[in-house]
């Protein structure tokens, strides 16, 4: 992706509003937020079931009212360590369109903060150096408060980490 | 009426490929080089075009094509997917949802406009080649309405009691008949009867009309086309006006001839069959409720989640001392096990739902083709879930006309080498264990292997020389992208249509078979699970994880003793019976990391006449399995066919058991190269 296109781009999650209302959250030390239309629940961790032969990054399954939803961790995407389990620990579960399908995907974090609106004149375009992440999983980073609260694109992140880079064992 | 109108079904599928349609075409604007929107339009508007001919949307089909034929070209990478082309697509998609929605009416100018844009979008040289095929076609349709003469046609029908009730009004249905032609109608009295028990909303008055029209014997029947179920019905054809027959070519009159004869004698043997069925119907229709389609499935996932709570109920129940709660639970087990078999009885639907729809395509077919074809179905009253009858459509049309088009050589073709001059395609289904097997076979030339090994060559589907068995090598017709046909007809040749067929037969956990002897024909067989909701399953563990297995695929568990465990450390195989039967370590497979237990497991597993031992730590027992499908993101991993929701609320994995014979078999055949 070229300059040009992701200096463009990073509003474009704003949609022409003032304003979004987003889901802030906590991975590894670093605040997350996403769009929080997307957002289905918030849930306490639940009993997982690992798939064999899947990706780290979706490497299991859980139970979500009875339905059978991947649990995606997005630490993965961004290169970060797996965190340990805490008391804040939380599932958010969100609705994704994957390829056309509207999929429930759970999402690992470490901490849920808060809802709350993000203004569009705050909005940064990732860097194109300095960063040790890919800018394309980022929509946009937000000033708030002295810190970078990171808007991830999570339709890159999910649609790039599909491709199995470990084959199945079998 | 448990058969909705086929039209109604088609126009309701268009609709939503139209969308589809329309879906690729907008997320192409934004990006023009994604490659998956690019084949999903090409498929949406080839499948539109062969349902849609298939019923007699003529207009809408040879529209279609033209865009079809477009977005080809962008496909083979022959030209570039621009945004006029793709804005020229999407004003065409608008006017085909015309063209569907008012099939007869005068689109020819839109058309023609339309067709320019896409022209000009394209560039010059498809436009030869499209004006090319319209040409044709057109001459087509041409011949068609000259063959159609002033014939006679004595009609009598009698319409069930109770139909004005219904709001039909025969009256309007005479006129109908009038609008055809010169009609002279009688009125036939004889059941009328005695006054004093006439209730004046019920119909005992029949007719019999003389019409005399050039239109053909289809139309005069879809006058009928909403009461046709439930009423009796004669038609026979009288006289046919000499001249009419003089107009016509040699080929053609004998083609008609037979035509006319067959459908005589279908006309007579449906005739001989409609007393009984419509007093078996009017008796039944009172029983009869219709019931919306969602509500059903609304109703079978309210018994999912029954049955799931039953099994956790009976997991509380079995380790609990009391005595009263267990006779309660198994009582609870039983109900359930009766309700969900009652749900799956509903779901039901005979196949011949679906193997009507194919008369006609083969049919238009035929005349496309100028082969003789004759279609042969048997097993209709074989009955499979309803959702496994609305997705076998598609694969089926495409698997149809394949037989027709590269299988069936031409009536000269077959007589030179032999055979009847009549092509026969036969479909057919039949119910084993708990699958269903549909068949669709044809005795045409067969599929010549040379030919498909030098295009999966040519392609780089496979590596040149490489040593494939022939059951691998057949399978390579379903590899995207692959077609035989040297030339691209209106009708296949252009390879996508059996990709779609796999994708769909996946999609349902099913599998293809593929059998076919040179200058024998071919004969494909779609292998499709009765139902797609609720199995049988067997619960083990592995490690710390609970898999499903299919219990249908199960043969038998024994226990992996410890000196064949330490015997066949160098060659995975296990002895049954004097036969050798190779097996695979789950928890090696699964990397589950831990230690084996101390008695391991082997469950034999088969599909057909293959088997593969499974070694598990330990056998749990059986577990009503309602069957949940993973999402997209676990697409890749292929040793699951989906999960379920065990007693306690956790996941438990649906093991894939054909992946796993293959993955067993693959081992096999490298333990043999090893020696």
């Amino acid at each position: 992706m070229s300059e040009a296109t992701i200096k463009a781009d990073h509003r474009a999650i704003w949609k022409g509003a003032d304003e979004i209302s987003v889901l802030t959250f906590c991975l590894n030390g670093e605040t997350f937020a996403i769009e929080a239309v997307i957002v289905q629940e918030i849930l306490d961790l639940l009993p997982e079931t690992s798939v064999p032969g899947s990706l780290p990054f979706v490497g299991s399954v859980i139970n979500f009212r009875g339905k059978v939803i991947p649990l995606a961790d997005i630490r993965v995407a961004f290169g970060m360590e797996a965190g340990n389990v805490t008391i804040d620990s939380r599932i958010i579960v969100t609705e994704l369109d994957l390829e056309g399908q509207t999929t429930l995907v759970g999402m690992r974090t470490d901490k849920v903060f808060e809802v709350t609106s993000l203004p569009a004149t705050a909005s940064e375009p990732p860097p194109i150096v300095g960063m040790r992440w890919r800018p394309d999983y980022i929509h946009a980073l937000v000033k708030r408060e002295g810190e970078f609260i990171i808007l991830p694109n999570l339709q890159a992140i999910f649609s790039s980490q599909r491709e199995p880079a470990i084959r199945a064992t079998a | 009426m448990n058969n909705p109108d086929p039209i109604a079904v088609f126009k309701t599928e268009a609709l939503e490929q139209l969308e589809l349609i329309e879906a690729g075409l907008l997320d192409l604007t934004r990006d023009l080089e994604d490659k998956a929107q690019i084949d999903a339009v090409f498929r949406g508007l080839h499948t539109l075009k062969g349902s849609g001919s298939m019923f007699g949307f003529d207009q809408l089909a040879a529209f279609t094509h033209h865009c079809e034929t477009a977005f080809d070209r962008v496909r083979k990478g022959e030209a570039p997917a621009t945004t006029e082309l793709v804005s020229a697509v999407l004003d065409a998609q608008g006017h085909m949802l015309a063209l569907l929605q008012t099939p007869n009416g005068d689109h020819e100018a839109m058309s023609a406009k339309l067709l320019d844009n896409l022209h000009r979008a394209v560039g010059g040289s498809a436009k030869a080649a499209t004006q090319e095929t319209a040409a044709a076609e057109q001459s087509g349709s041409m011949a068609d309405t000259s063959a159609a003469g002033l014939s006679t046609w004595e009609l009598t029908f009698s319409l069930p009691l109770n139909s004005m009730i219904n709001g039909t009004n025969p009256l309007g249905l005479l006129d109908e008949l009038r609008e055809l032609g010169e009609a002279q109608v009688e009125a036939l009295s004889d059941n009328v009867p005695p006054l004093e028990e006439i209730d004046p909303r019920e119909i005992h008055v029949s007719w019999r009309v003389t019409l005399k029209t050039d239109k053909p014997r289809g139309d005069i029947e879809d006058v009928f086309i909403f009461v046709m179920d439930d009423m009796v019905m004669d038609l026979k054809q009288i006289a046919t006006a000499p001249a009419a027959v003089a107009k016509k070519a040699p080929a053609p009159a004998t083609d008609i001839a037979t035509d006319a004869a067959k459908q005589a004698a279908a006309n007579a043997a449906d005739a001989s069959k409609a007393p009984q069925q419509t007093d078996a119907k009017s008796q039944k229709q009172a029983d009869n409720v219709r019931v919306p389609a969602l509500r059903l499935d609304e109703m079978m996932d309210r018994v999912g989640e029954l049955v799931i709570a039953q099994s956790r109920l009976s997991q509380m129940a079995g380790s609990a001392a009391d005595l009263g709660l267990r006779s309660v639970s198994e009582e609870i087990e039983r109900l359930a096990g009766e309700l969900r078999d009652t749900m799956m009885v509903l779901r039901m639907m005979p196949v011949a739902s679906l193997f009507s729809r194919f008369r006609r395509l083969v049919h238009d077919l035929a005349r496309e083709t100028g082969k003789d074809i004759e279609l042969i179905t048997e097993g209709e009253m074989t009955e499979v879930d309803k959702t496994v009858i609305d997705r076998l459509a598609d694969p089926l049309v495409h698997l149809v006309r394949n037989s027709v088009d590269h299988g069936l050589e031409t009536p000269e073709d077959r007589i030179a080498v032999g055979k009847s001059p009549v092509g026969r395609v036969h479909l057919s289904a039949h119910q084993t264990g708990s699958e269903v097997v549909i068949t669709i076979k044809d005795d045409g030339r067969g599929i010549d292997r040379a030919r498909v090994r030098a295009k999966a060559e040519t392609n780089g589907l496979i590596q040149p020389g490489a040593q494939l068995s022939d059951q691998e090598l057949l399978q390579l017709i379903f590899q995207p992208g692959f077609s035989t046909a040297e030339k691209v007809t209106n009708l296949s040749g252009r390879g996508v249509g059996m990709d779609v067929v796999k994708k769909t037969i996946e999609t349902l956990r099913g599998a293809i078979d593929v059998k076919s002897n040179p200058g024998e024909g071919s004969e494909i067989a779609l292998r499709i699970p009765l139902t797609l909701a609720i199995i049988d399953g067997l619960l083990v563990r592995v490690g710390s994880g609970r898999y499903v297995l299919p219990l249908s695929a199960v043969e038998e568990c024994l226990e992996l003793s410890l000196e064949e465990d330490l015997k066949s450390r160098g060659r995975s195989f296990i002895s049954l019976r004097d036969d050798l039967v190779p097996f695979l370590r789950l928890r090696e497979l699964f990397r589950t990391g831990t230690q084996p237990d101390p008695f391991q497991k082997v469950v034999v597993v088969s599909t057909g006449s293959e088997r593969v031992g499974l070694v598990v730590d330990q056998i749990i027992g059986d577990h009503q399995t309602v069957i949940k499908n993973m999402s997209k993101l676990h697409d890749h991993v292929s040793a699951f066919s989906g999960a379920t929701i065990l007693g306690d609320g956790n996941v438990a994995l649906i093991l894939d058991v054909g992946h796993l014979i293959a993955a067993g078999q693959h081992q096999e055949a490298q333990l043999r190269a090893a020696g």
